[in-house]
């Protein structure tokens, strides 16, 4: 039975770019919390947390984002953790943006002149103190336009995940496609979506790098 | 009693040996300049008295904390010793008042009111009580080195360590902030000042301490060192350096 493109399947596409985004933003959070912790072990002057966190970060930017996922989910399978593929998925999109943000923020806090670890630590600042009021303020400012552009990225790769039959916009083209047989208007709707998604921020990241002196204050 | 001892300190950098056994004593109220050439040591000395430098040998006792580089330690000596920079080092992202206010509040739990009010003293003390609000790259180099000078003393240091801090900018912004440091000579703090300066460490300094190849080469009061160097070393030095 062959339907035409019409408003319902518009709308089945535009609610799965619901899970796109929902799959962006875990991914961005959860990674961007794992992230956050790979940059300062990277930094950190304790030699084997620095080695740790570099391997990870090899191994994870090393590999392709589909075998995270394969492994996340076939593979966490077979050894008995039976996940749901949302979980799955949303666990390998994590650990991908953990290792390309790690990276991006261990960047920006080397940015920070050494001489603003010298000033905050001759004040007597713990480490916790220099990172919280001085050197991360400071990096984040460096950090910002990388990591959007990087949020860009997530938000393309999110489409690998309807191999695992989570439901995304990709997939739900992959779907609407199968009953109607119209590819073009279709991936080209599916296509418009993601652009509509993706071209804000994209605009956002390079305003972010016009502007200078500006800090997320403390 | 001393308020710094410096006993046999040694520090290396891979092969290159920068501190070759040095020993002084300062005592409060003293104000130490210390002299020589890029390369003699000088700078390092005065980083390892607040621990920025790790010492490979001797030891410095300062202000009552004797040099241990366990965290705590090292911060409970830090709380009495400030230090001002070549290149100033204001925290960019934060005002003169925030720049001022952060560690008596994240050290020593000021609570606000007294933290502003400790802020403007320092403040007017420098003379840029004016600047409160601004940020650091809306001031001169001689106001933003001020404002550091501001900084460290908030935290009510016992000891203000000095590195190099008029290198950088030009003679009359040089001018204002020696007269800032000449001023806390005569409010009695101790000191131990980095300079090429050498008419103001002439003037303002009870020691001069001259350090060549890594060692305290010679040492005495400004007038006689000056007018009688004992060393060919300093001799050569101060005729270059003193207009």
């Amino acid at each position: 039975m062959i339907r035409p493109f019409g408003w319902p399947e518009f709308l089945f596409l535009l609610q799965s770019a619901g899970w796109t985004l929902v799959l962006t933003l875990v991914a961005s959070l959860l990674g961007g919390v794992l992230a956050m912790a790979i940059a300062i072990a990277r930094v950190s002057s304790n030699r084997a947390l620095r080695e740790a966190s570099r391997v990870y970060i090899g191994i994870i930017q090393g590999i392709p984002v589909l075998m995270v996922l394969f492994l996340s989910y076939y593979g966490l399978a077979q050894a008995g953790f039976e996940l749901p593929p949302i979980v799955a998925a949303s666990m390998a999109l994590s650990i991908y943006a953990s290792a390309y943000l790690g990276d991006i923020w261990r960047g920006a806090i080397q940015s920070v002149h050494v001489q603003q670890w010298e000033a905050s630590a001759s004040l007597a600042l713990t480490r916790a103190q220099q990172y919280r009021h001085v050197i991360l303020p400071q990096s984040v400012k460096i950090a910002l336009p990388p990591t959007v552009g990087f949020l860009v990225q997530l938000v393309k790769n999110t489409s690998i995940v309807s191999i695992v039959s989570v439901i995304e916009l990709t997939r739900a083209g992959q779907l609407v496609n199968n009953v109607t047989f119209e590819p073009f208007k279709v991936f080209i709707t599916v296509a418009l979506i993601y652009l509509a998604i993706c071209y804000p921020m994209s605009r956002f990241s390079r305003y972010l790098e016009g502007k200078t002196g500006v800090y997320l204050d403390s | 009693m001393s308020i710094l001892t410096v006993e046999n300190v040694r520090k290396r950098f891979g092969d290159n040996e920068v501190l070759k056994g040095v020993s002084m004593n300062v005592e409060r109220g003293q104000v130490i300049a210390l002299l020589g050439r890029s390369g003699s040591g000088k700078s390092t000395l005065l980083r390892c008295l607040n621990g920025l430098e790790v010492i490979d040998g001797g030891r410095i006792e300062i202000s009552g904390h004797t040099m241990d580089y366990e965290p705590t330690k090292l911060r409970a000596l830090r709380k009495d010793v400030g230090i001002v920079f070549q290149s100033y080092n204001l925290f960019p992202h934060l005002s003169v008042a925030q720049n001022i206010m952060l560690a008596p509040r994240l050290v020593k739990g000021m609570s606000e009111k007294d933290n502003r009010r400790v802020a403007e003293q320092v403040l007017s003390r420098i003379g840029l009580l004016d600047k409160i609000d601004a940020y650091p790259d809306k001031l001169s180099g001689g106001q933003q080195q001020r404002v550091a000078i501001a900084r460290a003393l908030a935290m009510d240091p016992r000891v203000m360590l000095f590195d190099e801090v008029t290198s950088a900018l030009d003679p009359e912004l040089t001018e204002e902030v020696l007269a800032v440091i000449e001023q806390l000579a005569r409010d009695g703090m101790t000191m131990v000042l980095v300079t090429h300066e050498m008419n103001f460490a002439r003037r303002v300094a009870s020691t001069i301490v001259f350090m060549h190849e890594g060692k305290i080469w010679e040492t005495g009061e400004p007038e006689a060192m000056f007018d009688n160097p004992r060393t060919a070393e300093f001799r050569t030095f101060a005729s270059r350096n003193v207009k």
